[in-house]
C-alpha cells in the first residue's frame, strides 16, 4: 500500500482496517445488500478520500467506520478494527466512548445537525465535557482558538450564538471545530460542503485541510466531486455500485487512472461546444430589457436586468444561491410578471403575466426543470406526458400522434416501448430526457433549462448536456441556461451573464468572460471552481494571501 | 423579544377577532331561522298574547344590530339574559355549572396528561417494541369507543357490581372537596380513558418526529450517552410539540364532558346545554355555546403562545 | 383483484379484522329487512324482555325486538354517518382543492371561514346549529356534512398545497391549461392517499358524533332504530346490572375499532415507512 503522498510527509501505523465490509439496506420490507465485500485501510494521519455516484455506497461506508449504520441498514458482515479494537462485535458502551472523543463526524447538513436549542459554544463544549476529557472552561477557551484557527469572524464571540444565527459556511466551520474538540484520531466528513456555493466551499475546504494537517488527524473524506477530493487526500478510492472500481494516491489517480470509469469521471468537465459564428447583427429571438422584479413589494429580487438571446445560440445565466438567477428564468416565463421592463420575443412585446399571452406565444417558449422527479406527473404515463402538448398545442390527434411521440422518443435516444411506461420506473437521466422530449413536443424556439444538470449524477448530467447540444444543431432552438455550474457554463453557452445580488455583473461571449481581466466578482467565481490538480487550492490560497499583501482588495463572498 | 411580544400580541388580537366573530355567530344564527322565531319554538299552538309576549322577551321587536349589541354588551358585564324556560336570570344559573364543569375536567386532566405524556414518550423510545404495538392497538381502541359506551361500562363494573364509585354525580356546592372528588370519579375516569388514548398517539408522534432529526444523530455520533440526548437533545425542542398535545387535548376534555355529564346527571354546563337545545330555549344556548367556545378559544390560545415562547428560533432572533 | 388478494394476505391481523367488521356490518345493514324476524317500530312483546328463543337478544323499554332494532339501527346508523361523510368530503375536498390551485383571495377567504369553523367545539357547534334548524335526519346530515367538511378542507387544501408547488403542475400551468384540466388530471391523483384515510378517520368521527348527539336525543329521532338512541332508551336497564344496553354503545365500538384499524394498516402502506420489524 503506497503510503507516501506527494508532499512527501509519512504517515504513520494502521489506524483503521476494515475488511470484507459488508451493509445491507431495507426496502420493500426485505434486505438488499448495498456494500458488497469493500477493504479499507487508513493510517494515522491519512486523509482518504471516498468518491462515487449516488447509489456507490460511500457515506455508508464513511459511517461505518464509526461502528454505526443508520436506520433501515445494517452491518452484515466484515470487520472494522479501529486502534485495534473490532467495532462489528463491540457493545453499545464502548462505541459510544469512542464516537466523538477518538472518531468524529462532520455532516453534510450543519443547519440540520445543529441542536437549534443550544448555543454552538455548549453544543461544542459537550463532546469533551461529556467524555470527561477538559472541564467546561477549558473546552469554552479552546473553542475559541480554534474558532479563531478556523478564520471564523469573532471568534470570541461567536459560539454565544445559536445556530439559525449564523451563515451555512460558517456553521460547516463551527462543525469542523466541534468534530476537533476532542482532537480525534479520525474524523469522517461526509459531503461537507456539498451544500454551500462554490465561493463559499473555499473558505470551508481551507479550513477542514488546516485543522487536519495541524493536528496530524486521520480523515475519511466522502463526496461525489473528484476535483474537491483532490484538494483534501492523499488517497482517493472510487466506488460503484458497493464495489471498489479503483484505489490509489491522489496524484496518480489524477494523472494517471487504470479503469474507464475513473477516466470517465476525470474527463467528465472537459467537454467544449464548438464556438459559433458572431451573430449579433441580427434581430434577436428574445430580448429582456431593464427588468425589476421581486415578491411583494417590498424588496427587489431582481434590478434592472436585461438579457438577449439570438436564434440557435446558447445564453447561460450564471450566479449563486440569492443572485436571482432563476427569478430572471421566472420573469421570462411570465410566472412572476416584473414592476418594470419589457420581454420583447421575436420583435413583439409579449404580456408580463403567462395568463394574458396567448396559446401559441405559450407554445414558442417552453422549460425544463432541475428536478425531473417533480417536473413529470407520477400518476400519467409517458405517452400522455409528451402526447399532450401534441394535441393541446398542434391538435395533432390518433396514429399521428402516436407516429409523432416515436420520433420524439427517437430524438432523445429512448425506445418506443416507454411510452407505457410510468415515470417511476425511469432513471434520474431518463426522466429528464423525457422532460427534454415534452418541451420539444411544442416545436419551441426557446428553451429555458433551469438548472437541469444539477440533481444528476455528472456522467448522467454529461450525456444530457451533449444530447441538448446535438438537438440544438439539428431543430435550431435557442437555450437559456440559469446554472451555478461553471463547468457546465464553459460546456455549453456561447454566451454568459454572470449574476450577483440581483445584477448583471458582466456579460459576454464565454471566451471572452473566461479570459482575463475579469470583473472581480467574475474572477472571485471562475477562481473558486475546484479542478483536477491537488496543488489547486493551496496555489489558490497562496495567491489570494499574496494580492492581500500586495494590498489589492478582493470580492467578499456573499455567505462570510 | 420584541419580535416574540408583537407575535404574542398578534395572536391575542386575533383571538379576540374570533371570539367577536364566534359571537357574531352565535347570536345571528338564530336570526337564520326561517319564519318567525317565536312561532317556530312555541309551536303553532301558541296564543298571539304568548307569542307577543316571547317576542319582547328576546327583544325582537327590536333591529337586529341594536339587538346585538345589546347582547355582548350584557355578555361583556356578567349579564347573560333570561332562561325562556323558568324566567331565571342566567348568569345564577350557569355560574355554579361552570365551575363544576370545570372542576371535572382539572381533575381528569390530573390523572392523565401525566401519565398520557410519560406513556407516550416511552411508546416512541421503545417504537416497534412489543410494548409500543399493545400502546397502538389499545389507543386505537379507545379513541373508537364512544363516550358513553366506555361510561356505562365503568358504571356497570365499578357501581352496580363491585359498588365502588355512585352511578350518579349528584354534587352540591355543600360539599366538601374530598366528597365531591368521590362523586366525580366515575365521570373523570370516562374522560381520562378517552382522552388518554389521543394525547399518547399525538405525543408519540411529536417525539418520533423528533428523533428522526439529522442533530439527534449528530449527538449520537458525538458518543452522548441515550439518556442525555432525551434530557438535553430530544427534550428542549420536544417541549412546544408536547405542550400542544396536552392543551388541545383539554381544550377536547371541555367539549368531552358534554355527553359524560349527561350519562352521569353531573349538575355541569354540559348537562344545561343538552337540556336547553332540547327546551329550544335559546337564551340559554347562546350562552353556553359562549362560554364553551371562549373556553376552547382561549386554550388553543395559550397553545399558540407557549410554542411560540419554547422556540429558540423565536427566542433568539437573527 | 389477484392484487388485492395477495395485498390483503400480507395484511396483519388486526387490519384483516377490521376489514372483515366492515363487511359484516354492511352486510346486516343492506340486508336488514331480510334478516330481521320482525318490522323495524313493530311492537312485538312486553317491555325489557330478557334474550330468549323468541327475541334473541330481548325487547326493549316499548317491546321491540331488540335483534330487530339492532338490524336497521346498522342500516340507518351507517348509512345517516356515510351520507354525511361523503357530503362533507365533497365539499370540503373541492373547496380545499380550488383554495389551493386558485391561491389568492378565494384561498385567504375559504381558509378564514374554515378557521371560524374550527375554533369552535364541534359538538357544541353542532348543538347550536340544531337547536336551530331542528333535529330532523335532513338537518342532521346538513349541519354535520358541514362543520366536518372544514377539517377535510384543511387537509385537502395542505396535500393538495404541496402538490400544487411541484413543477409538473407549474408546466401544466405554463402549458396554458385550464383551471379543471389542472385540479382533475395533475392535482388530484397525487393528493388521493391521505385524503382516503382521512375518509376513513371521518367518517369514525361523523359516526361517533351521530350516535352522541342521538344520545342526547338530539339526533336521529324516534322511532327510527338507531344505535345511539337505542343506548339512550334503555340506559335505565344497566342499573340493575343488565348489559342489553351495551349492545348498540359495543356494536358502534366495533365497527369503529374495526374502520380504525384499516385505516391505520392504510396509513402505514402508504406512508411509504417500512421500519416495522
Amino acid at each position: 500500500m503506497i503510503t507516501n503522498n506527494g508532499n512527501g510527509s509519512e504517515k504513520g501505523d494502521v489506524l483503521l482496517e476494515m475488511r470484507g465490509l459488508r451493509i445491507e439496506g431495507q426496502s420493500d420490507e426485505q434486505w438488499h445488500e448495498i456494500v458488497h465485500g469493500v477493504d479499507v485501510t487508513l493510517r494515522r494521519g491519512e486523509v482518504l478520500g471516498l468518491i462515487g455516484e449516488s447509489g456507490a455506497g460511500k457515506s455508508t461506508i464513511g459511517i461505518a467506520a464509526m461502528g454505526y449504520a443508520r436506520p433501515g441498514c445494517r452491518i452484515s458482515g466484515g470487520t472494522i478494527k479501529f486502534d485495534g479494537m473490532e467495532l462489528t462485535t463491540a457493545d453499545e458502551g464502548v462505541k459510544r466512548k469512542l464516537r466523538g472523543s477518538r472518531i468524529a463526524y462532520v455532516a453534510q447538513s450543519a443547519a440540520a445537525s445543529f441542536n437549534p436549542a443550544h448555543r454552538l459554544i455548549d453544543q461544542y463544549s459537550e463532546t469533551p465535557i461529556q467524555h470527561g476529557i477538559m472541564s467546561k472552561s477549558q473546552a469554552e477557551s479552546e473553542a475559541k482558538e480554534l474558532f479563531g484557527r478556523l478564520k471564523l469572524p469573532d471568534p470570541d464571540t461567536i459560539g454565544y450564538r445559536y445556530p439559525h444565527q449564523v451563515s451555512g459556511g460558517q456553521l460547516q466551520r463551527a462543525m469542523t471545530a466541534m468534530a476537533m474538540s476532542c482532537k480525534p484520531d479520525l474524523i469522517i466528513f461526509d459531503e461537507p460542503t456539498t451544500a454551500l456555493d462554490v465561493t463559499t466551499q473555499i473558505e470551508v475546504l481551507a479550513a477542514m485541510k488546516k485543522v487536519v494537517h495541524e493536528f496530524n488527524t486521520a480523515a475519511i473524506y466522502i463526496t461525489h466531486d473528484l476535483a474537491v477530493v483532490a484538494q483534501m487526500s492523499d488517497r482517493i478510492m472510487v466506488l460503484r455500485y458497493g464495489d471498489v472500481v479503483e484505489e490509489g494516491s491522489a496524484r496518480q489517480m489524477i494523472s494517471e487512472p487504470q479503469q474507464e470509469y475513473t477516466r470517465d469521471l476525470l474527463e467528465v468537465r472537459s467537454y467544449r461546444k464548438p464556438e459559433a459564428e458572431d451573430t449579433s447583427g441580427d434581430r434577436p429571438l428574445l430580448e429582456v430589457s431593464d427588468v425589476t422584479a421581486g415578491y411583494g413589494n417590498k424588496v427587489m429580487i431582481l434590478k434592472d436586468v436585461g438579457v438577449t438571446i439570438h436564434r440557435q445560440r446558447t445564453v447561460s445565466v450564471v450566479g449563486e444561491s440569492g443572485s436571482g438567477k432563476s427569478t430572471l428564468a421566472r420573469v421570462i416565463t411570465g410566472l412572476l410578471p416584473p414592476v418594470k421592463g419589457s420581454t420583447i420575443y421575436d420583435g413583439e412585446e409579449w404580456p408580463r403575466s403567462f395568463k394574458e399571452r396567448s396559446r401559441d406565444q405559450l407554445r414558442r417558449l417552453q422549460m425544463i426543470y432541475q428536478m425531473p422527479d417533480v417536473a413529470l406527473n407520477p400518476k400519467q404515463k409517458i405517452r400522455e406526458i409528451i402526447g399532450r402538448p401534441l394535441s393541446f398545442y398542434l391538435g395533432i390527434t390518433g396514429s399521428a400522434r402516436e407516429q409523432r411521440l416515436k420520433e420524439l422518443l427517437e430524438m432523445i435516444e429512448l425506445p418506443h416501448s416507454f411510452a407505457d411506461r410510468l415515470p417511476s420506473e425511469l432513471s434520474g437521466g431518463q426522466k429528464q430526457r423525457i422532460c427534454i422530449a415534452r418541451a420539444l413536443a411544442a416545436e419551441p424556439e426557446l428553451i429555458i433549462c433551469d438548472e437541469v444538470t444539477s440533481a444528476l449524477d455528472q456522467l448522467v448530467a454529461e450525456e444530457i448536456l451533449k444530447l441538448l447540444q446535438r438537438l440544438q444543431d439539428t431543430l435550431h432552438v435557442s437555450y437559456l441556461f440559469i446554472t451555478h455550474d461553471l463547468a457546465t457554463v464553459r460546456a455549453i453557452s456561447d454566451e454568459v451573464v454572470v449574476m450577483l445580488q440581483g445584477r448583471v455583473v458582466e456579460q459576454g461571449r464565454t471566451r471572452e468572460i473566461f479570459k482575463p481581466p475579469h470583473h472581480e466578482y467574475t474572477d472571485l467565481l471562475l477562481s473558486s471552481v475546484p479542478e483536477m490538480d491537488p496543488d489547486w487550492l493551496d496555489n489558490l490560497l497562496a495567491e489570494r494571501q499574496a494580492r492581500i499583501a500586495r494590498g489589492e482588495k478582493l470580492a467578499q463572498t456573499a455567505d462570510n | 423579544m420584541f419580535q416574540i411580544i408583537k407575535m404574542i400580541v398578534q395572536r391575542l388580537g386575533l383571538g379576540l377577532l374570533t371570539l367577536f366573530v364566534v359571537s357574531l355567530i352565535i347570536f345571528l344564527g338564530v336570526e337564520l331561522l326561517p319564519g318567525d322565531l317565536a312561532e317556530a319554538i312555541l309551536g303553532q299552538s301558541a296564543t298571539p298574547e304568548t307569542v307577543a309576549a316571547f317576542r319582547r322577551e328576546l327583544k325582537l321587536d327590536l333591529p337586529m344590530h341594536e339587538r346585538y349589541i345589546e347582547w355582548l354588551l350584557g355578555i361583556l358585564q356578567g349579564d347573560l339574559g333570561k332562561s325562556l324556560a323558568n324566567g331565571r336570570e342566567i348568569s345564577e344559573l350557569v355560574g355554579v355549572r361552570f365551575s363544576n364543569t370545570i372542576f371535572l375536567a382539572i381533575v381528569a386532566a390530573v390523572i392523565s396528561v401525566p401519565i398520557a405524556v410519560i406513556l407516550g414518550v416511552l411508546a416512541a423510545l421503545y417504537r416497534n417494541s412489543l410494548y409500543d404495538r399493545m400502546v397502538n392497538v389499545f389507543t386505537l381502541t379507545s379513541i373508537s369507543f364512544p363516550e358513553f359506551f366506555v361510561a356505562y361500562i365503568l358504571i356497570l363494573f365499578f357501581a352496580v357490581e363491585w359498588n365502588i364509585f355512585p352511578s350518579l354525580s349528584n354534587v352540591n356546592p355543600n360539599m366538601g372537596f374530598f366528597e365531591h372528588v368521590y362523586r366525580v370519579a366515575l365521570p373523570a375516569l370516562t374522560l381520562t380513558l378517552v382522552v388518554i388514548a389521543h394525547m399518547m398517539r399525538m405525543t408519540r408522534a411529536a417525539i418520533i418526529n423528533l428523533l428522526a432529526s439529522p442533530y439527534i444523530e449528530m449527538a449520537n455520533l458525538k458518543g452522548i450517552s441515550r439518556s442525555r440526548i432525551i434530557v438535553h437533545h430530544a427534550l428542549p425542542n420536544a417541549l412546544a410539540p408536547i405542550i400542544n398535545v396536552i392543551v388541545l387535548n383539554l381544550a377536547y376534555l371541555i367539549v368531552g364532558v358534554v355527553v359524560v355529564e349527561v350519562v352521569f346527571v353531573y349538575p355541569g354546563l354540559g348537562q344545561l346545554l343538552v337540556d336547553s337545545v332540547s327546551k329550544r330555549d335559546i337564551p340559554v344556548v347562546q350562552a353556553s355555546c359562549m362560554i364553551f367556545a371562549a373556553t376552547y378559544i382561549l386554550l388553543n390560545l395559550t397553545a399558540d403562545v407557549l410554542s411560540i415562547v419554547t422556540n429558540p428560533r423565536l427566542l433568539h432572533p437573527k | 383483484m389477484v392484487e388485492f388478494w395477495k395485498l390483503l394476505k400480507s395484511a396483519p391481523f388486526t387490519a384483516k379484522l377490521g376489514l372483515l367488521i366492515i363487511v359484516i356490518n354492511i352486510f346486516v345493514g343492506v340486508l336488514a329487512p331480510v334478516i330481521s324476524p320482525y318490522g323495524e317500530t313493530e311492537i312485538v312483546g312486553a317491555e325489557y324482555e330478557p334474550p330468549s328463543e323468541q327475541f334473541w337478544l330481548g325487547t326493549d323499554n316499548l317491546g321491540r325486538d331488540m335483534f330487530t332494532r339492532m338490524n336497521y339501527g346498522a342500516r340507518n346508523t351507517i348509512g345517516i354517518a356515510f351520507i354525511t361523510t361523503a357530503l362533507a368530503f365533497f365539499i370540503g375536498s373541492v373547496m380545499g382543492l380550488m383554495a389551493s390551485t386558485l391561491g389568492g383571495w378565494v384561498d385567504q377567504l375559504l381558509s378564514r371561514i374554515v378557521d371560524v369553523i374550527l375554533s369552535i367545539p364541534t359538538l357544541i357547534f353542532a348543538l347550536l346549529l340544531l337547536t336551530i334548524v331542528g333535529t330532523t335526519i335532513p338537518g342532521v346530515i346538513g349541519v354535520i356534512a358541514i362543520l366536518y367538511s372544514a377539517p377535510v378542507f384543511r387537509l385537502a387544501r395542505a396535500v393538495s398545497m404541496n402538490v400544487v408547488v411541484l413543477d409538473f403542475v407549474e408546466v401544466a400551468r405554463l402549458r396554458g391549461e385550464g383551471l379543471w384540466w389542472i385540479i382533475i388530471r395533475e392535482v388530484l391523483p397525487n393528493s388521493m392517499p391521505p385524503l382516503v384515510a382521512e375518509f376513513g378517520l371521518r367518517f369514525c368521527f361523523v359516526f361517533l358524533l351521530i350516535s352522541a348527539l342521538s344520545f342526547l336525543g338530539l339526533g336521529i329521532q324516534p322511532p327510527t332504530a338507531d344505535w345511539g338512541s337505542m343506548v339512550r332508551d334503555n340506559a335505565t336497564l344497566i342499573t340493575y346490572g343488565e348489559f342489553t344496553p351495551l349492545l348498540p354503545a359495543a356494536a358502534i365500538a366495533v365497527l369503529t375499532v374495526g374502520v380504525n384499524f384499516v385505516v391505520d394498516w392504510f396509513l402505514y402502506k402508504t406512508s411509504g415507512l417500512r421500519d416495522d420489524h
